[in-house]
Order: C-alpha cells, then structure tokens, then sequence
C-alpha cells in the first residue's frame, strides 16, 4: 500500500451550498463542481473524455451537411411553470439545428454561474438539461463553466451550441416561400411567453400557463417524409409569430395574407395578454414551429404533422403571396384587414 | 373570453358595417374625429376602417399623452436623472420619446442614468420606500384616467412622510384640447378641417362622466359620442354620429354606458382637486400653447412637487422641422401626407412623438395600416389611366 494518502475531498455541499469564485478558478474546486454537478446530470461516454474539446466522428452522408447553430439563454425567472432555463437551452439550440432540416447529433454547453448561486439550483437545472437531452436523444458532448463576481450576473447564464446533419436533397431555407404556398403553424401561440409573464408578474389563473417548451426535431423529421414539398420551417420564439412571417417575407421577397381566425390561442394566454397590453402574435413560443409548403402538398403536411403530438394542432394560417413591400397582411377575426409589423423595441425582455 | 369577445366579434360587425352604409346618405360626407389613442389603435388593430363607407373619414385627434408630451418636459426628467442623480419612474411609453440633444430616456439610461420603468405611480411610491436614501422622481404623464392615481400616491406619500418621493407632473385636461381644436383657424375659418362630431374617450370619461362634453355639444354643435375601447364600441359610435349629423341633432350620448355615467367618479374628482390646480398655460406637442389645459400640484403638496423641490425650469424645444405631427394632431394632415414617415421616420427610430406610442396615429397607421397607401397610389393610378 502507497505510503501517501490520497487527498480528500469533501463533497459539495448540494442542499446550502452555493458557488464561489474558485468554482470558475480551473483548480480542484471547479473539477469538483464539473463531476459532481454537470457529469453526474450529463453523463455520456464523449462528454466523460473530460478533454478540451469533444472528438466526434465524421457522419455526414454522401451529399448531406453540417449543420451548426447557437442560443445564449437568459430567462427570468430561472424556473417556470413548465419549465426552466435548463431544459429550455436544450430545447432553443435543438429546434434551431431541428428547422433547418438536420437531425441534431451533438450539444456543446457553456455556464455563466454568478457567486453566490445556490448549488441546489444548480443540480435541479444541470438535472433539467441532462433529461431534456436524454428525451432527445441528443447528447451534451463539451462544456464550459465560468462563475462571475456577485451583481456581474444573474443567477445563471447558459449558452448552448449544436451540430446535426441534413440529408441530401433536404432544402430548408427562408427564402424559399413562392407566391401561392401556404403557410401552416403548429398550434397554440404565446404560451412560453405569457407563462413567463405570468410568474414574473404574480398572475395566478385556475389553471397556470405553462411554457411550451419541447423538442421539435422529431416534428421537422416527420414532415420532412411526408414528402410535402416543404420549404421553410421556422421556430417563432422571439417576437413571435410576427417577427417569424416577417423575416421570411423578407428573406424570400414576398407578402402574406393571414387569417387571425385560423390561428388559435389558449383562453388563458388570451386573458394574460389582454390584462398586460401584449399582442400573443409578438410573444414567445419554444415549441411550435411555422411551415411553408408547395399548395398542392399542404394535405400530405397537415397529416404528418397532425400524427405527432407536438404538431396535433396543425392548422393553414395563410397563404404567400407577390408583393413588392413584402407586407404581412391579416383578415381580422372582426372583418377588417391590418399590417402584421414587426415587434419594435422590446415586447417582452429576457424571455428565453 | 368573456366580456371581451362580445366587443369583438365579427358578425355584429358585419351587421353593423351594413347598418351603417344603408345610414350614410348619398354624396354627403362625414369627419369625425377620435379623440384618444386608444380608438386610434383599436380601428387600426381591428381594421375598423375596412368596414365603413369611403364617405365616413375618421380623424386621429390627439388624445395619446405620449405624443402631446412635449420635448422640454421629457428634458427635465433627463435632467433629473443625469444631474441630480435621482431614480426616475416612469410608464415605458415615454421611455423612447425622442427628447432634446438626440437623448430619450432610454438613452439617458444607457448614459447611466437610473431610470426605473413601472406600471403605476404604485410602484413609484414602492420604489422611495425601498430606496430611503435616494431621491424618486415619478414623471407622471397622461389624461384625465391617470391623474387620479398620481393624486393618491402624493397623499400616500405625504401620509407616510416619504421625504425622498417627487412627482414632475405633466397631466393634462382633455375637454381644453378639444376646445383648441374647434377653435383652431383650420377648424373655424379656413374649413381645411371640417369637423363634423367627436367619438369621445372612454376612460377619461369614466372619471370625469359625460357632462364636459356638452358644452361642445351645445357651444359648438358638435355631437359628441362617449364610446368604449372595443372595436364594436366605435362601430356603434359611428352610426350614432352619422344619425345625428343626418339628423341635424349636436348631443352627447354615451355609448359607453357600462362604465360612464353623466357625472362620473366623484370621489377620484374629490381627490384630483385637493392635490392639484390649474396650470396657466401648458405647451402640448402639436398644439403648442393651451391655456388652462394641464394640472400643476398644489402649493399644500410643495415638497412632493419636483419642479418646486429642484427649482426646474421649462424651456421650449422645437419639433424637427420636417416632422408633421402637430398638423397630425390637430387633423389637418394624415401621416402618409408627412415626407418623414416610413423613411426615417418609424416606431424603430421615431422623430416625431405620434410614432412612438402605439396608440400614436403615425405608429399605428405604419404598424397596421399602410399597406392601404400603395392600394390607393394603384386606384390613383388606374383612375388617371
């Protein structure tokens, strides 16, 4: 037996500990937090090579594509009803890499912890995140972890980046909407938003609003063999519904026609967004998506996004038309006609 | 959703929209105006105007208090918080107002001045309890609707002895601003603006009811119809107002029943007049000069007044030159007439105060009714072909 004792290291202390600066500092402690903490949560063979980056192998097919993107989360509140920022930065980062068409492969995390953070918090967030990504069966693959002075942050900031592959022939773009396509969105709208505000703003409804916030690239992965001459798919999370129609207006050079009675809202988003001044059409969402498609494939579309759960409410919000101004026009449930702008300033801040 | 949907709905409309068209009578013209920015932005919301006759033009008056909120009002707040350091609350409306030296609120605060945004003068007062040691300066803006809710947080905070709690009070009257309309060359003499009745605010009259309003009926002859925020409620208005110009009849009516009587609240009336008093003249962006039109605080409340307590003086700013609101707000221009809207005029990047509330008549004719500008350059283009 070796003569020299291992050194000892106490275990965190996950019910009132909190985070301190030598947690960010690249000695023992923040090792310590790294496996007691993000392993335990996260655990997968490529994220426990615990080297500087995560060695993956080349997967693309003949013809296919990477695909990268990236989310930086900031919600306040940390935790939602039906959600938190831990699930959510999943989530953001896959239904990005999700609408471009690909099959999200491999996550990356990176951690602003502010001292002080309660280590509890932590754990139930780094829980959050490992489960997400469990049920997507999407790995957290690298990470990084700082921890900045107390008042320099806010709790916790997590930013997410993903890598999936797109296979050949697969085309998703937002400036493919063609005069005459229609636009389909995939329920509800306003949830995760107005779930955020109703926390943040002490709204206590019957039934509590919660966050629609989900993995949407099964979803994508469905339509995309429904072989529905798909042609955008995008997630309306900031700005809404609005700011989405609106950026592929412009990006494909055209207008769009909407009918407001076609797209649906709970009572209960309505009734927030009516006592807080919102339009649901400029509040967030983190689990539907908007589509559009070649007319003549629209039934094949609705049917497989109907079949899955996150898609049941599918339904035609509108149509593409040619329109130099590139306006997103909508018939009114009341009979009049109106711009749908684009959100300016900011509807709603730190919402995801 | 209950008791909001029945304002809203489309079949009533639709009743109402062919009411109306079998009302107006051939080769007469109708102009009324709305007097709030909460019609403003509803008819635009709703897309009210698609659904009356070519011959009923509605006219966006200027009741949005963030719009008549002149430049050298927003610069004292600016003052108050860059120089004397103090925090200032204030709605978000008035953060983004365009103010002097290419400042607004919200760039004073990037500036690192300690502007606080709140949603009543509630947590203004909630802010000088938590903040003993600092100064809070709510700027109070807004109609007859607001002022009440400023009046209580002066007595509360005069009650509790919050020493560190000032009002900069910019409340004005609506019944004088429509005065200074119908009195304007446009309106009296030189007929640019025919003016034909009033759709009448909702919530200020629930405050002040609806007997101001007949001396307009009477001096004027102007019909006068108190209507609720709802797009039905404007609908409804509108006939009411096209009944009685047919009709050869100026009374006020109250459309908006559920919720104003003739004399309205009493008891907020009470408390407005124990805390503040008639200012002599009041510059409203737009309108300029209004005599007796706006609110001062009582000479009993001096040390919840922040113009008294930092000895504050007014200066005037002019608007940029280019910039039409006030021809906006006083009727005599609609804003597709004014060369800055759209171009670099817009609710992103607003010069002029109607683009940046929502309820403004420029923000809500670029964010929801603009698309009708091009319809019409096409019908122009047509009927010269």
């Amino acid at each position: 037996m070796s003569p020299v004792r291992p050194g000892y290291v106490k275990p965190l202390d996950l019910q009132q500990g909190v985070v301190d600066l030598s947690h960010g500092g690249g000695g023992r402690a923040m090792n310590q937090l790294i496996e007691e903490v993000f392993l335990r949560a996260l655990d997968n063979p490529l994220l426990r090579q615990g080297n500087d980056g995560a060695v993956l192998p080349l997967v693309a097919p003949p013809g296919g594509r990477l695909v990268m993107a990236t989310d930086a989360h900031v919600v306040s509140p940390l935790f939602f009803p039906g959600g938190d920022i831990g699930c959510l930065s999943v989530h953001g980062t896959l239904n990005d890499v999700a609408v471009m068409g690909a099959r999200p492969l491999w996550l990356a995390a990176g951690f602003i912890l502010e001292e002080g953070f309660p280590l509890a918090d932590l754990r139930r967030i780094a829980a959050s995140m490992g489960k997400a990504a469990a049920d997507a069966g999407v790995p957290i693959v690298t990470g990084d972890t700082k921890v900045v002075e107390q008042g320099k942050g806010d709790g916790v900031f997590i930013t997410t980046t993903g890598v999936g592959v797109v296979e050949p022939g697969v085309e998703l773009s937002g400036d493919r909407a063609r005069p005459g396509d229609a636009i389909v969105l995939s329920g509800t709208i306003g949830d995760h938003g107005m779930a955020i505000m109703s926390k943040r703003e002490d709204l206590n409804f019957d039934a509590p609003i919660e966050s629609d916030t989900a993995a949407l690239h099964t979803l994508v992965q469905a339509m995309l063999r429904a072989d529905a001459d798909l042609r955008v798919v995008r997630d309306p999370t900031r700005g809404g519904l609005a700011a989405t129609l609106n950026e592929i207006a412009r990006q494909s050079g055209v207008g769009m026609h909407l009918e407001e009675a076609a797209i649906t809202v709970k009572p209960a988003v309505e009734a927030a967004c009516e006592l807080l001044g919102l339009d649901p059409l400029y509040v967030a969402n983190e689990g539907k998506l908007v589509a559009v498609c070649g007319e003549a494939g629209l039934p094949a579309l609705l049917e497989a996004m109907r079949a899955h759960p996150l898609g049941a409410g599918a339904s035609r919000i509108g149509t593409v038309v040619a329109d130099d101004n590139q306006f997103v026009q909508m018939k009114t449930r009341f009979g009049g006609r109106r711009i749908v702008e684009w959100l300016s300033g900011e509807q709603l801040p730190r919402i995801c | 959703m209950k008791y909001v949907d029945e304002f809203r709905d489309g079949e009533v409309a639709r009743g109402l929209a062919s009411a109306i068209a079998r009302e107006v009578q051939p080769g007469r013209r109708y102009h009324f105006m709305e007097f709030c920015g909460g019609h403003t932005h509803a008819m635009a919301r709703y897309g009210v105007t698609d659904l009356l006759p070519e011959t009923v033009r509605m006219i966006h008056g200027p009741g949005c208090p963030v719009c008549v909120l002149p430049i050298g009002r927003i610069d004292l707040g600016i003052q108050l918080a860059l120089e004397q350091k103090v925090i200032l609350a204030t709605y978000a409306d008035t953060l983004r107002v365009p103010a002097g030296g290419g400042l607004s609120l919200m760039k004073a605060k990037a500036r690192g001045g300690d502007i606080r945004m709140v949603y009543s003068s509630a947590d203004a007062l909630e802010l000088a309890r938590k903040n003993p040691g600092r100064q809070v300066v709510f700027l109070a803006i807004g109609f007859e609707t607001t002022t009440p809710p400023t009046a209580l947080a002066i007595k509360v905070a005069r009650a509790e002895g919050l020493a560190n709690f000032s009002v900069l009070c910019n409340h004005v009257l609506t019944p004088s601003a429509i005065t200074h309309i119908l009195e304007s060359p446009e309106v009296r003499k030189y007929g640019t603006v025919p003016l034909d009745g009033f759709v009448g605010p909702s919530h200020v009259s629930t405050v002040i009811g609806s007997r101001p309003f007949e001396h307009f009926a009477r001096e004027y002859r102007k019909p006068v119809v108190i209507a609720g925020f709802e797009p039905l409620d404007v609908m409804q208005a509108v006939r009411q107002l096209v009944r009685q110009v047919n009709e050869g009849r100026a009374e006020v009516e109250n459309e908006f029943s559920r919720a104003v009587t003739r004399d309205g609240n009493r008891k907020a009336q009470a408390l407005v007049s124990e805390v503040f008093e008639l200012r002599r003249s009041f510059e409203w962006r737009g309108l300029g000069e209004v005599p007796y039109s706006a609110l001062q605080i009582r000479a009993a409340f001096a040390e919840h007044d922040a113009e008294r307590r930092y000895g504050l003086t007014y200066k005037p700013v002019p608007d940029h030159k280019a910039c039409e609101c006030g021809a906006i707000l006083r009727g005599v221009k609609r804003p597709q007439d004014c060369k800055l809207f759209a171009t670099v005029c817009t609710p992103e990047n607003p010069m002029g105060s109607c683009m940046v509330s929502s309820e403004g008549a420029c923000a809500a004719h670029y964010s929801y009714g603009r698309f009708r500008d091009s319809e019409a350059k096409v019908h122009l283009a047509v009927q010269t072909a």
